[in-house]
């Protein structure tokens, strides 16, 4: 049987490698950050089940731990590929962790007695965390990492508070980066996506306002594992809000931005508005939406519920500026569709559906691969092979090759996992 | 104390969704009075590798002979803990779950204390039963290394050819005539404009000549029994006059691909198949030359997004987008409006291919169900939601695009397959996130249009991924099956085959012992160890095992305080 290469560790990379693993094939699972389960892990409930996003993934990503035939390396990247379909020789710069992933029983001793506070970027900045972290509860490896920069313990020691009080002795300020080695038949890029900075749109006031979030930071709010316990709160007055508006389309859509649409926005600001209303049971939700895109399975339905039974009002119009008034509370101003006049609604927290963008290791692996991009930067697929990069043996699936929600990049692994699976064993 | 087996339990905080509304030390010290309860730790999460390897450290240390978890829901986590105490040498059924989450602290959420309460109330009900539990085995049976796929479109063939390059056989049995499907009625493909049945003649050729996939047109899946791994199958020809033709297979995996139809809107908009017709009318019109109109307008959501049929088709918009385009391509000067509701073309090539349509001139006018167009003998008349005005347009041809709806026979093959359909007939996933290939019953997976409408770029990548999913079965010389099913007591039995009539499954059938004596044998592999024999077994002969009479007695008894 065959090797096979998945880089990436979101939903998308892990049923990759769960799908191969159990055909047989050994997989090597190469996830640039500390630990596996991507963007999903990050999610506080799923649409249109509301399902606990963490909750249903992390079965998932302690199989991929324990699987006999997959390996995991997470702070690893790939460095540079040759040879062709078949055999592929790959080289893996594994980052130094200091921590050792084995023996690390995730007991947080260390991470007790670090001096260092730095924004948690698993929380989204919203809380903090120490130089020594496990980035979330359910990470996979379960193990802390010493973050590098952040430490004050590097030559000359100037703290090692934290090696004092692993009782393990797990902590290695010593630790080397690795070089490894793989040779494979072929590889599945699930690399995920980022979202886009809303920074530029300087008429939300995304970072001028406080009350004004992203979706992506929206989740962690209302997470029972986030920043504020699971209590749904306005930074400003760390009060409940009465009122939300969700702006649709931000960066999506648009000539200046992305001209692409996102996919997923329209139904995660509904589970939003939905959850919303479940903790708070008075909260008044808008949602600004361009067309309400939802012809998945149960999507209409889930907006309907939205409607009747959350009370949701859906907006058809583009926010076209947010103020702030004098108490912290959002002033949309917005064209009212049906009768073509200015209009204004006010509400206590604004969160913006930014748009879903490649990320920075597309056009990098891309690079080291010799694939083509897309006009748009992600990975450039056909419609009709459409897990199939522009290089034989090499095959994408998730938001990589372009926006897609859960289900779709879940389906998407396996296609691709069935594509690599063919080059893998050499029936080709 | 008292004898019997030395019990642990773990508690988990599961961060803070148990531990934030469940006062869990409390629950650990309580557990600790428990009769035979000889060990108890609380975890941040039980379900880390750590939290692991606590248990398997405790059952080789501790001596523990039951292990029960107090955490989230056996639904994602049980096999995860079975396996921990499987790996440290205890039998997997020698363990308990306790829901402290969903039925805790999530559900008491404002009572923290009526939470812990009530979590101790399980706790002890779990460790009750844990001294009851006896070490069950599970069955190995050996796969069939060859794959049933139902549907020869586009769908079934592209896994096909995908298991039978991997080295599986492979039987493809579609019910009409010849290999294709739908697209074989289709003109051109979105977004490229390639032919469509150019597409669907490579790949049809490639089945043919393929020699691991063997093709069975003009015939019908007509009986299925067995189980993953071991499924038998007839097939019955459905030609007329019927022939009698009638074959029977053995495969290990099924995939269901039989596609969708597409609605007649008998009724609507005065529908004639003349000066009004369908999308698919208008494809037939291309193909044969038929087409030849200056002025089209094309209604969408056309029996779709109403409150009888509230989904959206998915596919509509961009197929009138295609064919809009393709009027403009024969047409240069045509006049074609799409009266559209929201457009649903989402992604980067959707979007893309909208704007392309504008940019060429495609007028696109918001209408609403609050005013829907009307179609006269001259002219559309539509309220422009976005104007805020009534508008009417003179046409030469009406185009309605209808959604796709559920095959007549879907309902028909779920049943046969024992896996369940929507609420529109559409094949329903054992999970929508995470498991959209699917079902349920191990060893049966669905891909295409027959699971929901979605364009041929997703229904080819649900191909791939359905193979994939088969493959993992058929990859295996053999699998296991679940120790927790039901056991007949032959003494008791008395033949009465009430619980061949009530299983869903197929699992027990009557055996003649000797002449005149039947009794009932459960087949182990096909039992979900659903009970539904036990409660129905009018003599006690029939056991659901891991929930026998004695354990839940016991736990009610423990519940009520006795």
């Amino acid at each position: 049987m065959g090797e096979v290469l998945v880089i990436g560790g979101g939903i998308a990379g892990v049923q990759a490698a769960l799908d191969l693993a159990e055909m047989g094939i050994r997989v090597h699972l190469v996830e640039k950050g500390p630990s596996i389960g991507g963007r999903m892990a990050q999610l506080d409930k799923t649409f249109p089940t509301n399902d606990c996003s963490t909750c249903i993934l992390s079965p998932k990503m302690v199989d991929c731990a324990r699987h006999p035939r997959i390996a995991i390396y997470t702070l690893s990247e790939v460095q540079a590929v040759a040879g062709e379909v078949g055999d592929f020789t790959v080289q893996v710069l594994k980052r130094a962790r200091y921590v050792d992933e084995t023996a690390c029983t995730a007991c947080g001793d260390c991470a007790q007695v670090c001096p260092v506070v730095r924004p948690d970027e698993f929380q989204m900045g919203l809380s903090t965390r120490r130089a020594i972290y496990i980035p979330f509860a359910q990470a996979v490896p379960q193990a802390y990492l010493r973050n590098r920069e952040d430490c004050l313990g590097d030559e000359p020691i100037a703290c090692g508070r934290c090696i004092e009080a692993c009782r393990k002795q797990c902590i290695d300020f010593d630790m080397q980066d690795e070089v490894i080695e793989l040779s494979v038949g072929s590889i599945v890029l699930a690399v995920g996506m980022e979202t886009f900075d809303p920074v530029a749109l300087t008429e939300y006031g995304y970072t001028r306002y406080e009350n004004v979030i992203t979706g992506l930071e929206f989740e962690r709010l209302i997470c029972a594992s986030g920043p504020s316990g699971g209590r749904l709160i306005r930074l400003t007055d760390r009060q409940e809000p009465r009122t939300i508006g969700f702006v649709q389309c931000v960066g999506s859509r648009s000539l200046k931005y992305q001209r692409f649409c996102s996919s997923v926005c329209c139904m995660h600001a509904t589970k939003e508005a939905i959850l919303a209303r479940e903790h708070i049971p008075d909260v008044q939700s808008y949602i600004f939406y361009t067309d309400l895109r939802a012809s998945g399975k149960g999507f209409q339905e889930y907006i309907e519920r939205a409607r009747r039974e959350y009370g949701v009002k859906y907006i058809r119009s583009r926010v076209a500026r947010i103020e702030e008034d004098g108490d912290g509370r959002l002033v949309f101003h917005y064209e009212d569709a049906a009768t073509s006049r200015p209009q204004q609604v006010k509400v206590d927290l604004a969160v913006l559906a930014t748009s879903l963008i490649p990320g920075p290791d597309v056009a990098a692996l891309a690079e080291v691969l010799g694939l083509e991009l897309d006009e748009y930067g992600f990975f450039r697929t056909n419609p009709f092979s459409p897990t199939d990069t522009t290089r034989e043996g090499v095959f994408t699936c998730g938001c990589c090759r372009g926006p897609a929600d859960i289900p779709q990049s879940v389906a998407q692994a396996s296609g691709a996992a069935a594509r690599a699976a063919q080059y893998a064993t050499g029936n080709t | 104390m008292s004898e019997g087996p030395r019990i642990g339990v773990f508690i988990c905080h599961c961060g803070s969704n148990i531990a934030g509304h469940v006062d869990v030390e409390a629950v650990e010290a309580y557990a600790r009075t428990l009769p035979g309860v000889v060990f108890v730790q609380r975890n941040l999460y039980t379900c880390s590798d750590a939290g692991l390897s606590e248990i398997k450290r405790a059952i080789a240390e501790e001596g523990l002979e039951r292990v029960v978890v107090a955490a989230c829901t056996p639904r994602t986590h049980e096999p995860l803990f079975q396996e921990a105490c499987r790996e440290a040498g205890l039998n997997p059924y020698l363990f308990e779950f306790v829901n402290i989450r969903d039925q805790c602290s999530w559900v008491h959420m404002q009572e923290p204390e009526a939470a812990t309460e009530k979590a101790k109330d399980l706790v002890r009900m779990g460790v009750v039963k844990a001294r009851l539990l006896e070490p069950l085995e599970e069955q190995e049976v050996e796969v069939e290394p060859a794959a049933l796929v139902v549907g020869g479109g586009m769908i079934g063939m592209t896994a096909a050819l995908n298991l039978a390059e991997r080295g599986f056989a492979v039987r493809l049995v579609e019910r009409g005539p010849r290999l294709g499907g739908l697209l074989l009625r289709l003109d051109k493909l979105y977004p490229t404009h390639e032919d469509a049945r150019a597409l669907v003649a490579k790949r049809v050729a490639e089945v043919e000549a393929h020699d691991r996939i063997e093709v069975f047109t003009s015939s019908v899946v007509s009986e299925i029994k067995g189980f993953v791994g071991n499924y038998e199958v007839k097939i019955t020809s459905n030609r007329q006059p019927a022939t009698g033709n009638q074959h029977s297979l053995r495969v290990g995996a099924i995939i269901v691909a039989t596609g969708a139809r597409v609605f007649k809107p008998e009724g609507l908009y005065g529908y004639d198949g003349q000066r009004v017709i369908t999308q698919f009318e208008l494809e037939e019109r291309f193909r044969t030359g038929g087409f030849d109109a200056e002025r089209v307008v094309m209604i969408q959501c056309v029996g779709a997004r109403i409150p009888e049929r509230p989904y959206c088709s998915r596919i509509c918009c961009t197929t009138a987008i295609k064919n809009a385009l393709q009027i403009r391509e024969r047409q240069p000067h045509a006049q074609v409006y799409i009266l559209y509701r929201d457009t649903e073309t989402q992604g980067t090539r959707y979007e893309a291919y909208y704007t392309r349509a504008r940019e060429a001139g495609i007028q696109f006018i918001r209408y609403s169900l609050r005013h829907p167009p009307e179609v006269t003998d001259e002219r559309v008349v539509v309220y422009d939601e976005l104007l805020g005005a009534r508008l009417g347009i003179p046409y030469d041809l009406v185009v309605l695009s209808t959604p796709l709806v559920a095959c007549e026979d879907a309902r028909e093959l779920a049943q046969m397959l024992k896996v369940p359909v929507d609420e529109h007939g559409f094949f329903l996933e054992a999970h929508v996130k995470l498991r959209p290939l699917d079902f349920a019953t191990d060893g049966i997976y669905v891909a295409g249009t027959a699971r929901w409408p979605a364009h041929l770029e997703e229904t080819i990548t649900q191909a791939y991924g359905a193979a994939a999913r088969a493959a993992t079965i058929l990859s295996k010389d053999r699998i296991t099956s679940s120790g927790v099913v039901a056991r007949v007591d032959e003494a008791l039995c008395r033949g009465c085959s009430r619980c061949v009539e009530v299983c869903e499954f197929g699992a027990p059938s009557l055996i003649e012992t000797a002449p005149g004596m039947k009794v009932a044998r459960v087949n182990p592999v096909m039992c979900k160890g659903c009970g539904a024999c036990a409660a129905a077994c009018p003599t006690g002969a029939m056991t659901a095992m891991h929930f026998t009479d004695e354990q839940v007695t016991a736990m009610v008894r423990a519940a009520l305080g006795h």
